[in-house]
């Protein structure tokens, strides 16, 4: 949407962003922007391209072609821990921990890029280093806490029952301090309960002023918490609007139903 | 604020660090006083190389988990650096000038050069995983002895560097633990002033003084304890694990995995210097051959069956390992004849035929015994023998809420 007057207004934009793998086209000449403070959901059938997408924002890729502009920045083809330290935090779809670190440790290590240790403060334990390190444990125990496992900070990430450890994965991105939070496929697996609770604790990321968007599967936990949806579909954006609009639209129940006879 | 499976482990490392420093204390004296020479002295200061190795490699393979196979090839960069320059071999090099630089600098530039080999092997190499940099750290720790095999101008080659300084000190406290009578300080030697070679002051040098070397080397593996722990413990520590659990995720919360491995490489690799021009110093030779693919593997060794990432576990790994192979195995073939004489089996040891006799024969297989006793030791405890976190299976609630309430406590303070 490159013609948008205001630049401030949108965290992010994605403008004609392509990525080929090969032969595949994963994804299409898709355009979006996101608003500052809203839920941002991308949806589509399995296969879509909405990881891939997400991969491109993070600089896990590289896009074929296209712009990604993050916060008014130009940030297409930066490193991914380039692009953390910008702002942008995600979850991956397939939970990424930490395996054989405490849960305290994984959200501290969520914490790096905010703090200003050099080697030479750590490897004497200066007593800087000293006031960061005591400072840090207690944001990331008060991270664990928002995200309802302060009880579980000293346990392997690992041993953490699939519920938490979503919940772990939310807190050690949020730990970076993001503008932006993408969550891939955050209530896979969920129970009902659990989808609830996730609800609810999305909303509480808001609160902190954090812009999050978030692929879903589940149509419940789309509908009920995001504001505006754009709908991918082989790597190709067949619909974007609010949830109603959406759901009615002609292509996207073609596309996850097929065509009617 | 401490949480309570780390105190755990603290407690259980603190009292490995404080029964080694016992050890460590008690044992010149007890030596001198059981067999009433040093050679086992000195041979405890050759064994402190291989921990200082080990601790230096722990951080590279433990921490970061990158596999390096090559990781003598910093040890013998350290060693060649202090012979180079203070022995008089650069006399009949190309240069026709040697030099004698004190022990004392040259043990910080041997461990820079080491660490800057590291960076310069790291830098087009770290982008690659696994089994490659594997592959490609076992080619430099090929490259660099043969380096020095095939620049006999400069290395001396397969001659050696030998004559090589002795560190030295304005001043030794001797005393009965020395075997001296009395407690008293010592100058018996003059030695050139820093950075001039008319001017010389009364100082003492080390010679081939086992017990000055052993100091030197426990207070150096103090240090890079201190060191070593102080970076685990860190900023830079946890993203070491991070990279180590999963480089992705690592690189998404904003680690760049490139520089974090660099610096894991250069700081595994300035000890390995810095062990080397320990091991120059204090074994006075520095050939080719001490630094071969064996010495890379065997501190592999030490760290993985020590406990990967476990300071004080790859401490000990390293002391038991050195004990197998430096003691054990070389003792073996007449062990096993006295106690072949003892059962009767005189027979057995006499050659016969194509029966070399047992002493020989167990020789022959000692590699065979060495290999047993590793695959036996891992079978046993396959976490090391001092794993980094033993995983407590059941952390009891109590406990943890315990800890939970002095995080409370410590906000409301």
């Amino acid at each position: 949407m490159s013609e948008r007057p205001v630049v401030s207004e949108n965290i992010l934009e994605l403008t004609s962003l392509t990525k080929r793998f090969g032969g595949l086209l994963a994804v299409d000449n898709v355009s979006l922007h996101i608003k500052r403070g809203e839920v941002f959901a991308l949806i589509g059938p399995n296969g879509a391209g909405k990881t891939t997408l997400f991969n491109n924002v993070t600089g896990l890729f590289q896009p074929t072609s296209g712009r990604v502009v993050f916060d008014g920045r130009d940030i297409t083809g930066s490193k991914p821990h380039e692009v953390a330290r910008l702002g942008i935090a995600r979850t991956f779809q397939n939970i990424r921990l930490f395996s054989y670190m405490s849960c305290l440790d994984n959200v501290r290590v969520g914490r790096h890029v905010r703090m200003h240790a050099k080697l030479w403060d750590s490897l004497f334990k200066l007593p800087s280093e000293r006031h960061e390190e005591e400072r840090v444990t207690q944001e990331a125990m008060d991270l664990l806490r928002f995200v309802g496992i302060a009880q579980q900070a000293n346990q392997y990430a690992r041993n953490l029952p699939y519920g938490q450890q979503r919940r772990l994965e939310i807190a050690r991105a949020l730990a970076t301090d993001p503008k932006l939070l993408l969550l891939d496929e955050p209530a896979a697996g969920f129970t009902p309960q659990e989808k609830v609770e996730l609800m609810a604790l999305v909303g509480k990321i808001l609160e902190r002023g954090v812009t999050v968007f978030l692929i879903e599967h589940d149509m419940k936990v789309v509908m009920g918490i995001s504001q505006r949806i754009v709908v991918l579909d082989h790597g190709e954006k067949i619909a974007e609007g609010a949830p109603d609009e959406v759901r009615k639209d002609a292509r996207v129940i073609e596309a996850y139903l097929g065509k009617s006879a | 604020m401490a949480l309570l499976q780390r105190r755990r482990m603290r407690d259980r490392d603190a009292m490995i660090y404080g029964v080694l420093l016992i050890l460590a204390l008690a044992f010149p004296a007890t030596v001198l006083y059981a067999t009433g020479s040093s050679a086992l002295i000195s041979q405890a200061g050759h064994a402190g190389t291989f921990v200082l190795l080990a601790i230096g490699l722990n951080v590279v393979v433990g921490f970061a988990g990158l596999l390096d196979l090559g990781y003598a090839a910093f040890f013998a960069i350290g060693a060649y650096t202090y012979a180079l320059f203070a022995s008089s071999q650069l006399d009949s090099s190309p240069l026709h000038h040697s030099f004698h630089l004190p022990f004392w600098l040259m043990i910080f530039v041997g461990m820079f050069v080491a660490a800057a080999a590291g960076v310069i092997l790291g830098f087009p190499t770290l982008r690659l995983r696994g089994d490659y940099l594997a592959i490609v750290t076992l080619g430099f720790g090929e490259i660099v002895p043969q380096l020095s095999y095939n620049l006999p101008q400069w290395t001396g080659g397969i001659n050696a560097i030998g004559g090589i300084d002795s560190p030295s000190l304005p001043a030794w406290i001797t005393g009965p633990w020395a075997g001296a009578n009395n407690i008293a300080i010592i100058r018996p030697d003059v030695c050139p002033v820093l950075g001039s070679s008319t001017k010389f002051a009364p100082c003492f040098s080390f010679g081939f003084d086992p017990i000055a070397f052993y100091v030197l080397i426990v207070i150096m593996i103090i240090g890079a304890v201190i060191l070593v722990g102080n970076l685990h413990r860190s900023r830079l520590g946890r993203a070491w694990m991070a990279i180590r659990e999963d480089e992705v995720a690592a690189a998404a919360m904003g680690i760049n995995t490139v520089t974090t491995k660099l610096l894991a490489f250069a700081i595994g690799a300035s000890f390995s210097g810095f062990a080397g021009a320990y091991y120059g110093a204090s074994f006075g030779l520095v050939s080719p051959d001490q630094f071969l693919f064996l010495v890379s593997v065997t501190v592999l060794v030490m760290v993985v069956l020590g406990g990967m990432g476990s300071i004080a576990g790859v401490i000990v790994g390293a002391l038991v390992i050195y004990f197998v192979l430096n003691s054990i195995l070389p003792q073996l073939p007449s062990t096993v004849e006295s106690l072949a004489n003892t059962f009767g089996l005189n027979s057995l040891n006499v050659q016969n035929g194509d029966w070399p006799g047992l002493a020989q024969e167990t020789q022959r297989v000692s590699f065979l015994v060495y290999g047993l006793i590793l695959v036996l030791m891992m079978l046993l405890r396959p976490q090391g023998i001092f794993p980094s976190r033993v995983r407590e299976q059941e952390l009891k609630h109590a406990a943890v809420q315990e800890d939970e309430a002095a995080v409370e406590a410590a906000h409301a303070g």
